[in-house]
């Protein structure tokens, strides 16, 4: 984690981007995004609102039948547009590291912990078996991963998920990246432990000057670490803006609808919840018609 | 039956698992009454107990001590004939309606199921689907539909459904909002309350999440390693917790939830 940041260019920088599947409408409409360096950016949605196919056409993890067209996409000051995957490839190895919701699928259950994380280092550069194994531990360090020293022989059904989480967090901090996708990486955990992951965030942010962009359909969880938050709904931003602001005082009605459907301390137990139809999807004209 | 008579009591339970060197209490003396007509609130972490003890109470997994008592009536032993009756009485809805509900059951045949297992005469079957469907929200057009062609949200209702269909008293529910989007989590927390204040109906509500838990209870335990720590009404614990477990537990929820 010794690779502060300097330079002026974003982490990530996306504008006017549309994006489907096959013959489908579009799942992302007209989004521009960014995130800088040394700060959090939250991307808040529900299932469907185009989220996740941002993240993933961040990383260029697209599937094929993905149709994405984009007037910008920067991932780490580079131009990806019209990228082959050789060059994602290493974009995603060396630029942007990524962590999802559930740790066992990035993770190999026969490789004990500090092995992957040493398998990781080798492709980045040439260290000595005792260079990277010092480095592997070095990273499970500044995860917070508990008592590392022991737990690096540790293979992954032997740890909770928190501490799965931790390594994935780890690996993908190996090659000193400058963005790091987040994809509801807390919402699996428990709650003292999501306490202790989004900390890692915040350290890792303040520590090396990462930018991430932090996924999720919380906004309880968006709250306690986002430095910026974006608001989606049906494949596009509706609002944004410093999180705090956002949160306290939202603009546009889904944001509101979001706060208001969560069972917050100041309402009283078992009052009505705000919904937002999720039969009939209510449309963006709609909800801002009524 | 005296009006104190609590729907269901939970009395010194302990469950064990494994033997000798191996063995693992999963519930180490677990005491708690619901009132008829409340919803008893269940907090605590992976791990923590909070499923076995659904298991206890839904006679799914007997307990190795202690005893679970119904209307002031011992049930913990029933015998197989009486458990099924029992079971009729006592439902359940799980976190994963991906997972409870069968992919090749129409909704019709879900729904059925428990009154075929109850011998209810077959031709209130449909019209008993009907009404379950519709205290949920749903219309009888989904009833030749599989649950793939259903929102996660969607899926919950049809659980719920199956639940309320053989007119229970008690509805054990596990984690039934942990897998929703928020907006979606708000719609089956509301009817549930609806249900609740239509029918009367008594819940073991259980959930890692303390906010959910503590919005839909009128009493609520923290249970960490076995053991209820601590319990009370939802917002005397969470502004006065006292055990220190509950205090980690409350400063760990996003402040958002707390404000």
């Amino acid at each position: 984690m010794n690779r502060a940041q300097a330079g002026g260019n974003d982490a990530l920088a996306i504008e006017g981007m549309d994006l489907h599947y096959g013959s489908g409408n579009n799942v992302v409409s007209d989004v521009s995004l960014t995130v800088g360096s040394s700060e959090i950016v939250g991307l808040i949605g529900e299932s469907g609102s185009g989220k996740s196919s941002i993240a993933h056409a961040a990383l260029g993890l697209l599937p094929d039948s993905a149709v994405v067209s984009a007037e910008r996409l920067e991932v780490a000051g580079r131009d990806m547009i019209g990228a082959k995957e050789t060059e994602w490839a290493e974009v995603r190895g060396r630029n942007a590291g990524m962590v999802f919701q559930e740790p066992m699928t990035a993770l190999n259950p026969c490789v004990r912990i500090g092995d992957q994380i040493a398998e990781a280092l080798y492709i980045h550069g040439h260290p000595t078996k005792q260079e990277a194994d010092a480095r592997a531990l070095e990273l499970l360090e500044a995860v917070r991963m508990p008592d590392a020293k022991r737990r690096i022989g540790a293979f992954p059904h032997e740890l909770s998920g928190g501490q799965r989480q931790r390594v994935v967090i780890a690996m993908a901090m190996v090659a000193g990246p400058r963005l790091l996708v987040a994809d509801e990486a807390t919402t699996a955990l428990d709650v003292t432990v999501q306490a202790q992951i989004l900390k890692i965030f915040r350290d890792l942010r303040d520590e090396t000057g990462i930018g991430i962009l932090f996924i999720s359909h919380d906004l309880g969880i968006v709250s306690e670490v986002c430095d910026r938050v974006a608001v989606m709904y049906q494949g596009r931003i509706v609002e944004r803006g410093r999180a705090a602001a956002v949160l306290d005082a939202p603009e546009h009605p889904y944001t509101r609808a979001l706060l208001e459907s969560l069972p917050r301390r100041a309402l009283s137990p078992r009052s009505p919840l705000a919904t937002i139809d999720a039969v009939r999807r209510q449309t963006i004209q709609e909800l801002e018609d009524a | 039956m005296s009006e104190s008579t609590p729907k269901i009591a939970a009395i010194d339970l302990v469950k064990d698992y494994g033997h000798g060197k191996n063995k693992f209490r999963a519930l180490d003396g677990v005491s708690l009454e619901v009132p008829q007509g409340q919803t008893f609130g269940l907090v605590g972490e992976s791990g923590c107990g909070k499923s076995t003890l659904a298991r206890a109470i839904t006679l799914m997994d007997a307990p190795t001590q202690g005893s679970i008592v119904m209307d002031g009536q011992d049930v913990t032993h029933l015998p197989k004939r009486r458990r099924k009756a029992y079971r009729r009485t006592v439902r359940m809805v799980f976190q994963d309606p991906n997972d409870s509900l069968d992919p090749r059951y129409s909704v019709r045949r879900t729904l059925v199921e428990p009154l075929r297992s109850a011998k209810s005469p077959r031709a209130e079957w449909d019209r008993r689907a009907t009404d379950a469907l519709e205290s949920v929200g749903l219309g009888q057009d989904v009833l030749d539909r599989l649950p793939h062609e259903f929102s996660g949200g969607q899926r919950q209702r049809i659980a719920i459904a199956r639940a309320i269909i053989t007119e229970p008293e008690l509805i054990v529910l596990d984690e039934p909002t942990s897998a929703l989007d928020v907006s979606v989590q708000a719609q089956v927390l509301n009817l549930l309350v609806e249900i609740q204040n239509a029918t009367g109906m008594t819940y073991l509500f259980i959930s890692h999440n303390l906010a959910v838990v503590r919005h839909l209870s009128h009493r609520i335990a923290v249970m960490e390693r076995g053991k209820i720590v601590e319990q009370g009404a939802g917002d005397a614990v969470m502004d006065t917790p006292e055990n220190e477990y509950t205090r980690q537990l409350v400063s760990s929820m996003p402040g958002l939830y707390r404000s």
